[in-house]
């Protein structure tokens, strides 16, 4: 009675309490290793049986890489001498072959001479990158952009650039981080340059060419700012009519007599000399600048009120998604050149591009879908009470938030568009998995190696795909707004 | 029952004009084979203050949410400031630039700072340069009392900031109509006050309001008119004086009761 008579005693705090400290919790390597490793009998056998595990992997693997030989000219000399090294019987590997054929593997068949280029497009594709992918920490962005700039320049020398291309490159470079500095905004102007830029570098010949497919857009352009003043809602169509009947049918020839009047132009390689890895990141980085844009149209296109538009799009979508990217190389490489009016040389790096593009923006739209599906719909009323039409809400309110949403999902699609671009190798390009490594093993010198080529691409998949996951990471911890 | 507001209410400002604001003649609508509104007749005259009240599910929202065209109605006419809505999408815009609406769920956008929610519409919408559409929404910000909070982002304020921010950011449109959709219906009774205080001083600017809401305190000080709705019908509408003291329908005496009884 007594004790439930004490707590109904009224009772008034006079003082609030102020704030404590948490207690300290015992810390230390030991506790951890208890707390983590050892917790009970079941994790603790777990604990040693893992360590079993990596052991087994790591002890007969370890000699594997102890043994390996840098130095030789082929396969044979590289056994010959692990055996004369480590005794009769040993196991080694013969890294031999990626010393001796490295350029291979970066760049394909593309002529050594001129390997400066494919290199100079990959620098300035960085700097065209870094105003986009950092465009809120200065900071990154400028290390991104020094370090980027030194290594194509130390390299550029290395494989020998001419001096003047050098004397260009390093002026580019210096002025793209002197403007990175002062106004990083004014920096996008050459990231939306740059893909004409980046053909002409690699795939050289005329810069006339590159420069009348950029006026194809100039036009557009114009023909936009005319048409919209007289008929606004034929504006869109006339600026891609406009754009489409000059690209087709005059900047060819435009580019040819301009080229007659003033010759510009660098030695052209065709696009069967690309190969290794110049050939993956190209068809990657197309790719992924051409399908996220294209995705988001179709994921926009899905969820609209009109017919005829969402059908086109649910249809497009599930088809792409029906059939193997393979077949769809197929499609690029054998069956288009039937339908093609005969003598048109339409590139076969073009129309892979084309169709990765498509594969991956189906998967694209999917995830972006999943992004705007998850935004509350009180977000597209709110854009709607304020007066924000269709475009001006998507691009301003749902777009950010739903892609922001769908980052690790886009992510993933880029990172595994960029490894399925090893299936090039079945419409005969040269991939740096298959396609090159065959080539090698094609001599006899390199006759049945096939581990050490297979770790060394997969090492360089391996820091690219983990760049693009950790960059994931970073956009997302980023743009994180929820403060709570 | 009206512990929120405690006090005077100047009413210089409220005056009520000649003007017709809102027209609404005949005005049906069905979700799906749901007969949700049902010949809805409202005028609402420039300065007038609104009060909807009624039973959940009885179309109170969904009539207020037809005025600025989130939702669509399928028979009668509704004419905002002289606006005809139809599926004219030159005419919602424009009615939707008029209307400000602030909803029970704030619905700010959470990855912009307060100043950019606020700002974001006189930019694109109204085309005002960025400098002035800053200053404009800093004075609004002042008025809702936190002018302090600009540079947060909406999920660093507390739900009252929030709805104060909502309707600071309809203001920045200089709206001459004001939608109000359960406004303090998601906040905590502290912060309830804070909302019912900024929503009394538009009102006392004659602003013109309709209010969906339970704060029947709000209504007695504010409203000149209150609306009560069952079953997607007004079913009584009268001054606050007369609602809350001699309601003359059966609907309207239970509500009352039940709302008022404790």
């Amino acid at each position: 009675m007594s004790e439930m008579h004490a707590e109904t005693v009224p009772f008034v705090r006079e003082t609030m309490l102020p704030p404590a400290p948490p207690p300290i919790r015992e810390a230390g390597a030991v506790r951890w290793l208890r707390q983590n490793l050892f917790s009970g009998p079941v994790n603790t056998i777990l604990t040693l049986l893992g360590i079993a595990i990596i052991w087994f992997i790591v002890s007969h693997f370890w000699p594997w890489f102890a043994h390996s030989v840098w130095r030789a000219d082929s396969l044979a000399q590289c056994r010959e001498i692990i055996a004369r090294t480590w005794g009769e019987g040993a196991s080694g590997a013969c890294f031999a072959v990626i010393r001796e054929r490295w350029h291979q593997y970066m760049f394909g068949f593309y002529p050594p001479e001129l390997y400066w280029r494919p290199l100079l497009a990959f620098g300035l594709l960085m700097v065209a990158l870094a105003p986009i992918l950092f465009s809120e920490s200065r900071i990154i962005r400028r290390i991104v952009l020094i370090v980027s700039a030194t290594a194509t320049l130390i390299l550029a020398l290395a494989l020998g650039i001419p001096t003047p291309a050098l004397i260009l490159a390093a002026t580019a470079m210096i002025g793209a981080i002197a403007v990175a500095e002062r106004q990083p905004t004014r920096l996008l102007i050459f990231s939306a340059l740059y893909p004409f830029l980046g053909v002409w570098l690699l795939w050289g010949g005329s810069l006339w060419g590159p420069l009348m497919v950029l006026a194809s857009f100039g036009l557009g352009a114009l023909a936009w700012v005319v048409v919209a003043r007289l008929l606004p809602l034929l504006a869109a169509a006339a600026a891609i009519i406009v754009a489409l009947v000059w690209w087709i049918g005059f900047a060819g020839r435009a580019a040819e007599d301009l080229q007659n009047l003033l010759p510009l132009a660098i030695t052209p390689v065709a696009s069967d000399q690309f190969g290794g890895f110049l050939l993956a990141i190209t068809i990657g980085i197309a790719g992924i600048a051409l399908s996220l844009p294209m995705g988001i149209m179709l994921a926009l296109a899905r969820r609209s009120d009109m017919f005829l538009v969402k059908s086109l799009s649910v249809m497009f979508i599930e088809f792409i998604r029906g059939v193997p990217l393979i077949s769809l190389l197929f499609v690029a490489s054998l069956l288009l050149n039937y339908f093609l009016p005969p003598g048109t040389n339409f590139d076969i790096i073009l129309r892979v591009i084309i169709m990765v593009t498509l594969f991956a923006a189906a998967y694209m739209a999917e995830v972006i879908r999943g992004g705007l599906a998850a935004l509350p719909k009180g977000q597209y009323e709110a854009a709607d009470a304020l007066g924000l039409d269709y475009w001006k809400a998507q691009r301003l309110i749902i777009l950010p938030q739903a892609l922001k949403i769908s980052i690790p999902g886009i992510v993933s699609t880029f990172i595994g568009m960029f490894k399925d671009t090893t299936l090039v190798t079945f419409v005969g390009l040269f991939d740096p998995l298959k396609g090159i490594s065959d080539f090698v093993r094609a001599n006899f010198a390199w006759k049945g190696i096939y581990w050490e080529p297979f770790i060394f691409v997969g090492a360089i998949f391996f820091i690219i795909c983990f760049s693009m996951s950790r960059y994931s990471m970073f956009l997302e911890r980023r743009l994180a707004r929820d403060h709570r | 029952m009206s512990e929120a507001i405690d006090r005077d209410i100047n009413r210089s400002h409220m005056k009520v004009s000649d003007e017709i604001a809102i027209d609404i003649r005949n005005m049906n609508k069905w979700f799906g084979t749901f007969h949700v509104l049902r010949d809805i007749d409202l005028t609402v005259h420039k300065g007038e203050r609104i009060v909807i009240a009624g039973p959940s599910g009885s179309g109170k929202s969904t009539l207020i949410r037809c005025i600025n065209r989130l939702e669509e109605h399928q028979a009668g006419h509704i004419t905002v400031d002289g606006v005809e809505l139809t599926s004219d999408i030159k005419n919602i815009d424009k009615v939707r630039s008029e209307v400000g609406m602030v909803f029970q769920h704030f619905n700010l956008f959470p990855h912009l700072t307060v100043l950019e929610n606020c700002t974001l519409a006189p930019i694109w919408v109204r085309k005002v340069p960025r400098k002035q559409a800053e200053s404009t929404a800093m004075a609004f910000l002042e008025k809702v009392k936190i002018p302090e909070q600009a540079y947060k982002y909406p999920g660093q304020l507390s739900g009252g900031q929030q709805q104060r921010v909502a309707i600071a950011r309809s203001l920045c449109m200089q709206p001459k109509i004001m939608l109000f959709d359960e406004p303090t219906s998601a906040l905590d009774p502290e912060m309830i006050k804070e909302v019912l205080d900024t929503m009394i001083e538009l009102a006392e600017e004659g602003m013109t309001m309709l209010c969906v809401t339970h704060e029947m305190g709000f209504a007695q000080a504010v409203a000149n008119r209150v609306i009560f709705m069952d079953q997607g019908q007004i079913v009584e509408q009268n001054n606050p004086h007369d609602f809350f003291n001699n309601p003359r329908s059966e609907r309207t005496k239970l509500f009352l009761s039940q709302i008022l009884g404790h």
